[in-house]
């Protein structure tokens, strides 16, 4: 194995933040969808489902290629950014908020499905508001599920290869992540360097989804 | 007085709640049909967790519910203690902190029942450190009513909260509810399909029947309604007597109370000389004979009546709806109605086989 490059640390970094205003992002807008998706009966449910769950099937090239013509200058998010976002980092974090939707709204919705309405009714009938009784009894009762979101959402952000390719290109510092850092190596011969970084990936990978499962068998749900 | 006055008219797919309601705000008023009659659908609109769409409530002076003007205040913002069926204690606080969470959420002034005073009435003390799933069912469902009761409601529903324990729990409960009522004066809604439940607490009823009310009274003038036999189920209630103890006769294994200067005997009850004690009778469990009977009979209880009304049930027996000063009905043969020659308005004597005391009353 070879040592790692500062270059090399510069992705890590990049990555670490990336994943970590993913997360953030995907939490605020992932919360009210996911209780959405949980409680309503309208029509649209199946619809709003299956396009949360697209990138989880489409080959992230093709996700990437819209979002990066949306990022563009004369695209929707170009447009109201007044500048160019592909290739930057912001750029960078709003692709992976759509790429890794799935993993962050999927456990969150399965939570609050399995919370149900009984214990929102009882803290209503004792005086708590709608967004009292969700801060103080809904989120602590599907804590299991935020924990699945932020492990599995940071997780396949810090993962992502082919949409960060297409949207971010590889520039070190600002839009070269871990995945891409590998494939550059690989592209110069530099087996020793992305061999390090691979195997740091998979053991990354490993430990986090040993993680989930066993926080999902036995954490418990006591706050207080 | 103040009361409540509630209309809500609410479809379902497979079930319509069509109700008019006006109660007095005091005392326990159950709410008491069969299962499927809308007697939690009730309790739901009562509490904003349902919203008819044309539906209006008042409660005292306040407007909580008005549709011809879109007003619909949500739960919680209503003076309303709620204890369901399940404890739906929160799992995640420990029994002190689910016993303040509304507690903290009203405003100072406002708290009119204290923390201490609910822990001694529901018995719960040592249990305020423990951890909810650590709980029986019924030390979870007297955590759930301290809850609600910390809210200082002004008005306590409660749906079935006795439905999911077993007899003994059961009897160790409704004291409890009988007494938080006695102590701290909120007026309950008190829904239950058990009879046992009701005849011990209920001042009043309302009888639902698919979704419909179908009468509102004192316990003893709905129970012995002529017109409701089938609404009750195979025990026809002959009398719900509230009695006073007068004296124990603890040889015979015997209390005698006291109901409209007439006595009565029942077994030997626990219950200090003074005090109040409901009692019922079934109707089937009633005699009548036309004079006072001068040689000795086994029959102990024995009381003057006046027949108000004589109802036929099928082809071979009646009703007779009497008067001791209050409601009594006797399920007789017609053979006998005919040989006693009884009519309306007749003095007769009611030989009662059996006072049932309320804890003794299966259903």
């Amino acid at each position: 194995m070879g040592t790692l490059t500062d270059l090399d640390l510069s992705a890590l970094w990049v990555s670490v933040r990336l994943a970590t205003m993913t997360v953030i992002v995907l939490l605020i807008v992932g919360t009210p969808l996911a209780w959405w998706l949980a409680h309503t009966k309208s029509r649209m449910r199946p619809i709003v489902e299956a396009a949360v769950a697209l990138p989880i099937v489409l080959p992230p090239t093709v996700l990437g290629f819209y979002i990066l013509v949306a990022l563009g200058p004369y695209g929707p998010l170009g447009r109201i950014a007044h500048v160019s976002l592909a290739f930057t980092f912001t750029g960078l974090v709003i692709a992976s908020v759509f790429y890794s939707m799935p993993f962050v709204i999927q456990p969150l919705q399965s939570a609050f499905e399995a919370a149900g309405n009984a214990p929102l009714e009882a803290a209503w009938s004792l005086r708590a508001s709608k967004v009292d009784a969700f801060l103080t009894v809904i989120s602590p009762i599907a804590l299991r599920g935020y924990i699945s979101a932020i492990v599995l959402g940071f997780a396949h952000t810090m993962g992502e290869f082919g949409v960060v390719l297409m949207v971010g290109g590889s520039i070190p510092g600002e839009t070269r992540v871990l995945s891409t850092t590998i494939f550059e190596h690989v592209e110069v011969m530099e087996y020793a360097q992305a061999h390090t970084i691979s195997a740091f990936m998979l053991a990354f990978s490993f430990f986090v989804l040993l993680a989930v499962y066993i926080a999902n068998r036995r954490f418990p749900i006591h706050v207080s | 007085m103040s009361r409540l006055l509630a209309r809500f008219d609410l479809q379902f797919p497979a079930f319509h709640l069509d109700v008019e309601l006006d109660v007095p705000m005091s005392g326990i008023t159950a709410v008491f049909g069969p299962s499927g009659s809308g007697k939690t659908t009730l309790l739901r609109c009562l509490a904003g967790l349902e919203r008819a769409p044309h539906g209006f409530m008042k409660f005292g002076d306040e407007v909580w519910q008005n549709e011809r003007v879109g007003c619909c205040l949500p739960l919680y913002k209503r003076p309303i203690g709620y204890v369901f069926q399940e404890p739906r204690l929160f799992p995640h606080y420990d029994v002190r902190a689910n016993l303040l969470y509304g507690y903290k959420r009203i405003p100072v002034e406002e708290r009119r029942i204290a923390i201490e005073q609910v822990v001694e009435i529901l018995g719960i003390r040592h249990l305020l450190d423990r951890r909810i799933h650590k709980l029986s069912g019924g030390e979870q469902q007297r955590v759930a009513i301290g809850r609600a009761l910390l809210t200082s409601p002004k008005l306590l529903l409660l749906d079935e909260p006795l439905a999911s324990l077993d007899i003994q729990r059961k009897q160790e409960l409704l004291p409890f509810i009988r007494q938080l009522h006695e102590q701290l004066h909120i007026p309950v809604l008190y829904v239950s399909h058990g009879l046992t439940e009701i005849l011990q607490l209920a001042d009043r009823v309302v009888l639902l029947k698919e979704g419909r009310v179908v009468s509102i009274g004192a316990l003893n003038e709905v129970f012995t309604a002529l017109d409701f036999r089938g609404t009750l189920g195979p025990h026809r209630i002959g009398a719900i007597l509230d009695a006073r103890v007068t004296s124990h006769d603890p040889p015979y294994g015997l209390t005698q109370l006291e109901f409209m200067g007439q006595s009565l005997f029942v077994s030997l009850q626990p219950i200090a000389i003074g005090q109040p004690m409901r009692v019922h009778i079934l109707s089937s469990d009633v005699t009548l004979v036309v004079e006072r009977v001068n040689s000795p009979t086994s029959v102990l209880n024995i009381l003057e009546a006046t027949i108000v009304e004589i109802r036929e049930i099928d082809h071979a027996s009646v009703d007779v709806l009497l008067d001791i000063g209050a409601p009594l009905v006797a399920s007789i043969t017609k053979k006998s109605l005919v040989t006693l020659g009884l009519k309306s308005g007749q003095r007769v004597f009611a030989h009662i086989k059996a006072v049932a005391v309320n804890e003794e009353f299966s259903e």
